[in-house]
């Protein structure tokens, strides 16, 4: 018989399936993963080493660059480690704030993950389905930032400004006639709250039909079960985080064990997973969904009951209200001094993690009490993932290499920084 | 979570002893710098014995401590932070390189395997060497990349830059051609200026 070697295959740069700029080395023998080698750092910008040229302030909008499908919960991490740097205590609505965002958020990562999985191992129609979801989360964030994507809407001490009133609607047009307008501007005549809470009441529906859809798909369970199994022993050595880790049975969640901002306050379970594969993980963010749901649901009640302040009055942090800025000569001052030189953060350092949509997201912090960082380290959770495929992948056939990129909810930016 | 902290201290302390410099409580966290000599034996006491049992590396990442205010020390530091499931607690292991021109620690790789690629971002990065470390290649920056470009002497704009060589017909390195420049220059402020009374 002749001798056959195995031979390697280049998967990307730029492949479909790899979702973003992932260039993956594998050694097959035959149809059989033998290897595989990722090779990352093609779309590294340097965030960590440009953070140090910036002042604290100019950082912020970096963060969002980071993980570009669930942007706002980076900020947030970053936020809360020059909060605790600083020693400032954030105004409780704003903390409101960004529970509610950060949750938004965590439907709008998982209804990508989701969607594009289903999509990368051949399910077309989800994602077309996750897509018309996520469209009316993205309006919430351009009603609230002003940007679809990269908001930075989080400041350390609090947020940028208060909700907004009124959502922006649709406008006739020669492809949009006056009855198509007024039914898509219907959940849109009151505020973003109202939108939002139009949106929660709907969003269960909505995630029936996925269930219908995948849940017990036949093929759906085909590519998924048993694919990329992960024991909870080696997902901890590994150092996952997040649904990866949840899906091999370790109960662990941050917004749980160590809670920040006011998860304590809120009601939502977390759900775990119990096979470590590709299936469970999908289940454990169909949950998720669920429970972030539920959680916008509770700080949305809470929100219409609270009026106050959203930012800290504290002006050596956050700048003076507009109107107070034009009358007081310390104000101009001071906001002149926070816009120019940047605050001085005291000397010290901290690490603060969150549970981002994708695991956990750490910002290490080092400061010598100049107004720019003297080291940012930031910590996220794609890259234990990523440097685990190497051994998930092994022993599973080349189509099955997609379902484990799918599954580890992979980002590059996330990953290069 | 503060009493938690004292005990953990304690904990740290009680079984270590001399092995460790003393853990410093700051701002909620806990920091304990360990000689390079003794790294590769706590960190696997850290990990092993029941009454720490620290299953997870977070995080490990180099710095540079060359330019810090006020600091005259060793250069690199590799810096892990660990989390304990079981007992729901952080620390922050530091260990500095003996040699500034040519630094080694031990590699953590067989004792967390998360070390791996953070290792290998800390060489690539800082130029660290991590003693032990099987596959030491670099991680994030190109192919043929010349320097660790976050130590504090490399610029922000680089060395080199890349460009497509119309005679040659193909892309070639040169010389960076930006000028670096700084918009809002590092200041450093007496001691308290960001706690003075800043309320309007």
């Amino acid at each position: 018989m002749a001798d056959v070697k195995n031979y390697t295959l280049n998967f990307g740069p730029q492949h479909p399936a790899a979702h973003g700029v992932l260039r993956l080395v594998l050694e097959l023998d035959g149809e059989v993963i033998v290897r595989a080698d990722p090779h990352i750092g093609l779309l590294h910008r340097g965030t960590e080493k440009l953070a140090e040229t910036r002042t604290w302030l100019q950082t912020l909008p970096y963060l969002d660059r980071l993980d570009y499908t669930s942007m706002i919960p980076s900020e947030h991490a970053y936020c809360l480690a020059v909060e605790r740097l600083l020693g400032i205590e954030v105004p409780l609505r704003a903390k409101y704030i960004r529970v509610m965002i950060d949750e938004m958020t965590r439907i709008k990562n998982h209804l990508l993950s989701i969607g594009t999985h289903a999509l990368d191992i051949g399910a077309m129609t989800m994602v077309l389905y996750t897509f018309r979801e996520r469209e009316d989360l993205f309006d919430v964030l351009e009603a609230l930032t002003g940007i679809r994507m990269h908001g930075a809407y989080y400041r350390p001490g609090g947020v940028y400004r208060d909700l907004p009133d009124r959502m922006p609607k649709y406008q006739e047009n020669r492809f949009k006639n006056a009855q198509t307008v007024k039914e898509l501007n219907e959940a849109r005549n009151g505020s973003l709250l109202d939108f939002l809470e139009d949106f929660t009441d709907r969003f269960p529906v909505y995630l029936s039909e996925y269930h219908t859809l995948l849940t017990d798909n036949r093929i759906w369970k085909q590519r998924t079960v048993g694919i990329g199994v992960i024991s909870p022993e080696r997902a901890l050595q590994m150092g996952f985080s997040g649904a990866m880790l949840r899906g091999s049975g370790v109960e662990w969640d941050l917004r749980k064990k160590q809670p920040y901002e006011v998860y304590d306050r809120l009601d939502f379970d977390i759900p775990v997973g119990v096979n470590g594969d590709c299936y469970d993980r999908y289940l454990v963010r169909m949950e998720e969904m669920a429970q972030a749901n539920r959680i916008i649901k509770q700080c949305i009640a809470w929100l219409r009951q609270n009026p106050g302040p959203v930012i800290v009055d504290d002006h050596k942090v956050a700048p003076p209200p507009r109107a107070k800025m034009k009358g007081s000569m310390e104000e101009l001052i001071h906001h002149f001094k926070l816009f120019s030189e940047g605050m001085h953060v005291p000397p010290g350092e901290a690490y603060v993690a969150i549970e981002h949509p994708k695991g956990e997201m750490g910002v290490w912090a080092v400061s010598d009490g100049a107004n720019k960082p003297y080291r940012i380290k930031l910590h996220t959770a794609g890259i234990p993932h990523l440097a685990a495929t190497d051994e998930m992948c092994r022993g599973h056939m080349l189509a099955d290499a997609t379902a484990i990129i799918g599954t580890i909810d992979l980002v590059l930016g996330d990953v290069d920084r | 979570m503060s009493a938690k902290l004292d005990r953990l201290c304690r904990q740290l302390k009680e079984t270590f002893g001399e092995r460790i410099a003393e853990p410093v409580i700051a701002l909620g966290e806990l920091t304990v710098v360990v000689p390079a000599a003794n790294y590769s034996a706590v960190m696997l006491q850290l990990r092993d014995d029941p009454a720490l049992r620290f299953e997870q590396l977070m995080d490990l990442s180099g710095i540079d401590y060359s330019q810090y205010t006020g600091y005259s020390g060793k250069r690199f530091a590799a810096v892990s932070q660990l989390l304990s499931l079981t007992h729901n607690w952080r620390v922050r292991i530091k260990v500095f390189a003996e040699d500034d021109e040519f630094p080694v620690v031990a590699s953590v790789m067989d004792i967390w395997n998360s070390a791996n690629w953070y290792e290998r971002e800390a060489f690539d990065l800082f130029g660290i060497h991590f003693e032990g470390h099987v596959d030491l290649r670099r991680l994030l920056t190109d192919y043929g990349f010349v320097g660790h470009p976050f130590r504090k002497d490399f610029p922000i704009s680089g060395y080199v830059e890349m460009r497509y060589d119309p005679e040659q017909k193909r892309v070639i390195y040169q010389p960076v051609t930006i000028e670096p420049r700084e918009v809002t220059p590092r200041v450093v402020r007496e001691e308290n200026y960001a706690k003075g009374s800043g309320r309007g």
